[in-house]
């Protein structure tokens, strides 16, 4: 799927940046900013890539900077990013 | 009664910090906003944060409140399709003004209820904004079986009333009492504006103190610090809750002689004092400080 650069969410505390960009590299690229990184790193890249893969996003490079997201937060951030990204909303209307 | 609604505390849809934390502060419900508090730019964003914490976070036993933005509006049928399918309680409509705009959100949710499968599950509530919505009241009060509130939202109706907010609240006194007697008509509940002054604790009292004795069943909130006192305000005394037990216990003990005359201490009770003596016990009850079996 087609897509450009976009972004969603805040650096405030309980928040996480997700920015998309397109990648010549295959499947996704996802470089974490976060204080927790060493606990809970690779649950939030999983909670990223799960929401994208869900939405036929295979390839991608993902900049995600933490400030300690819940992961409906991180699941939320990152459908924003690729709704952003797509131009394809997930809503009916 | 079917639940407490002294506090309903206003937290931004596009914050995902307050929202995570609200309900440890434990208000009776939690509105989020996807209304006033998010900019047009983030209306999306702050959409899928509030689907994301309604379907994940435990906020227990609180009621879940949505405000959406107007149907008018390109986000308002995309709010509905949003929170309904996240399972919140209520949606709240923002500025209503005629029973017909009530009825236009009650067909967008039972569309969406229809796909889930879940008809009736989600219940409105209406907030009046403006000198057409007060003339309304009751209209809108009764639009749908849904309606389960409406409140008063007391910023945009001064605006539009071309006056403003006065520590003695006198311009908001029609008001007030219109949609509490609308509500009483329609037998739903009303809660009154919020008080934006976090600096003024005492003033802020006094008009939880006011709106209390207008009839309203709780107030919209700002700030977790608001909390304690609308429930302190809110919540009957022992000395009220002692008096109305002693009520209740005339009434069966009158029935249980056969006599249409209730008396307590050699005085006559009469029927309004009886529904007001079982309305502070339905409150201590609901507010966890009287004990249904203490009664008998």
């Amino acid at each position: 799927m087609e897509i450009k650069n976009a972004f969603a969410g805040t650096l405030e505390s309980g928040d996480i940046l997700i920015q998309i960009e397109p990648s010549d590299t295959p499947g996704l690229t996802i470089d974490l900013e976060s204080t927790v990184a060493y606990q809970f790193g690779d649950q939030i890249k999983k909670v990223i890539a799960d929401t994208l893969k869900g939405m036929g996003i295979g390839q991608a490079y993902v900049r995600a900077t933490d400030k300690g997201a819940l992961d409906c937060t991180i699941r939320a951030r990152a459908t924003a990013a690729v709704v952003r990204a797509t131009g394809k909303d997930v809503w009916q209307d | 009664m079917d639940r407490l609604r002294r506090t309903m505390m206003f937290v931004p849809g596009n914050n995902p910090g307050m929202m995570q934390d609200a309900f440890i502060y434990g208000p009776d419900s939690i509105m989020l906003d996807l209304e006033d508090s998010v900019t047009l730019a983030e209306k999306d964003t702050a959409r899928l944060l509030v689907y994301n914490a309604l379907r994940t976070v435990d906020y227990g036993n609180i009621e879940m409140v949505v405000r959406i933005n107007p149907l008018s509006t390109p986000y308002g049928h995309k709010d509905v399709e949003a929170v309904v399918k996240a399972g919140v309680d209520v949606v709240r409509m923002p500025k209503t003004e005629t029973a017909d705009e009530v009825r236009e959100v009650e067909t967008a949710i039972e569309k969406v209820e229809t796909e889930l499968g879940c008809v009736g599950r989600t219940k409105i509530m209406a907030a009046v904004e403006s000198a057409l919505g007060v003339v309304n009241a009751y209209a809108i009060a009764t639009a749908s079986k849904r309606m389960m509130g409406i409140a008063l939202g007391a910023e945009d109706y001064c605006a539009n009333l071309k006056t403003q907010r006065t520590p003695e609240g006198t311009e908001l006194l029609l008001a007030r009492q219109t949609i509490v007697v609308a509500a009483r008509a329609a037998g739903i509940d009303c809660i009154d504006t919020v008080f934006s002054n976090l600096n003024d604790m005492d003033a802020f009292r006094r008009e939880v103190e006011t709106i209390k004795k207008l009839g309203f069943d709780g107030k919209s909130i700002i700030n977790p610090r608001q909390i304690e006192i609308v429930n302190e305000v809110f919540t009957p005394s022992q000395k009220d809750i002692d008096k109305a037990v002693a009520i209740v216990g005339a009434l069966h003990e009158a029935a249980r002689r056969g006599s249409g005359v209730i008396a307590l201490n050699g005085k006559m009770i009469d029927k309004p004092v009886v529904i007001r003596a079982q309305h502070t016990i339905d409150l201590a009850i609901a507010a966890g400080v009287l004990k249904k079996e203490d009664l008998s």
